[in-house]
């Protein structure tokens, strides 16, 4: 049988491969947000997992605001990444180093 | 091995796998499909956990709408490749070392000893007429109605935001300008100008 503890290790990997993505990708930016959204899913299936094992339909009410949450922050990031190349030509991290002293 | 065993390590190899393909991969388009391919194997399983409204719901909301936006903004953007991976192997090792600690920690936490079979006992399956969206809705309407509520707000707000983020005003559009037209004065709009007489000079 499927234990919980399977479905914990399993978004435990997929997140760390999220976080692993981050460090690897660190000069593009789309990369980073599709990261970001990766490492959301597992932890999304965290949520469904409890709420399956435990009987509690709280979990998915908490992934349906997460999914919300997130769409929005796709929408605004997706905005400031093409404001960053309309104004700088590039998406790298490298060229976002205005506010350094 | 039963089959909802082989479902579950199915879908699990291809979230794993396709994750890896995606942060591994060199081309952005290309981990932007990988990760519909790591979306799609999570709503799968999402289905085994009984979670039918939200498998449907990452499908449509996050593969048809946010994954397209992606892949319109990243084959709208001229992205060179050769600049953006320069770094690619330098974090390699530590981000491996990273993920593979991080990795090792949480299977001893959330190993079979605290999470097992005996400690969380296997759910008792539903029947075929049993209604997830009507169990989320019944709760989503009543308990959660007032963050359902903020949720749509913050959408709106995401809508502004994104909006006044991109819009750029056209410079050629002819728009009325109903302050300048009220404060306009009679020079601004007469130029009067003295110019002496003088003759041609084939009429003398």
């Amino acid at each position: 049988m499927i234990t919980l503890s399977d479905y914990l290790i399993l978004s435990a990997i997929v997140f760390c491969i999220g976080l692993a993505g981050i460090f690897i990708n660190r000069t593009n930016i789309i990369t980073l947000l599709m990261c970001v959204e990766l490492m959301l899913a597992a932890v999304n299936t965290n949520f469904i997992a409890f709420s399956h094992f435990m009987g509690d339909q709280a979990g998915q009410i908490f992934v349906f605001f997460i999914l919300t949450v997130a769409a929005a922050e796709v929408a605004i990031g997706l905005g400031i990444l093409t404001l960053v190349y309309r104004n700088k030509g590039s998406i790298s991290i490298d060229v976002t180093n205005s506010l350094k002293g | 091995m039963e089959f909802e065993q082989i479902l579950f390590y199915l879908f699990s190899f291809w979230f794993i796998a396709s994750s890896l393909a995606m942060i591994l991969s060199r081309n952005t388009a290309f981990s932007a499909l990988f990760l519909i391919l790591s979306f799609f194997s999570a709503a799968s399983l999402w289905l085994l956990l009984e979670a039918e409204f939200l498998a449907i719901i990452l499908i449509l909301v996050y593969v048809g709408a946010v994954m397209v936006l992606f892949l319109f903004v990243i084959k709208m953007l001229d992205i060179e490749d050769s600049t953006l991976r320069a770094k690619f192997t330098g974090y390699l090792p530590i981000g491996l070392g990273v993920a593979v600690i991080v990795i090792a920690e949480m299977s001893l936490v959330l190993g079979v000893d605290q999470f097992g079979l005996d400690v969380v006992p296997q759910p008792i399956r539903h029947a075929s007429d049993y209604s997830n969206i009507t169990e989320l809705a019944m709760e989503l309407y009543t308990i959660y109605v007032y963050p359902f509520e903020l949720a749509a707000v913050l959408l709106l707000i995401a809508i502004i935001a994104a909006i006044t983020l991109i819009h750029r005003p056209d410079k050629r559009a002819k728009k009325q300008s109903i302050e300048e037209q009220v404060n306009t004065q009679a020079k601004d709009r007469v130029r009067l100008v003295s110019i002496a007489p003088y003759k041609k000079k084939d009429e003398q």
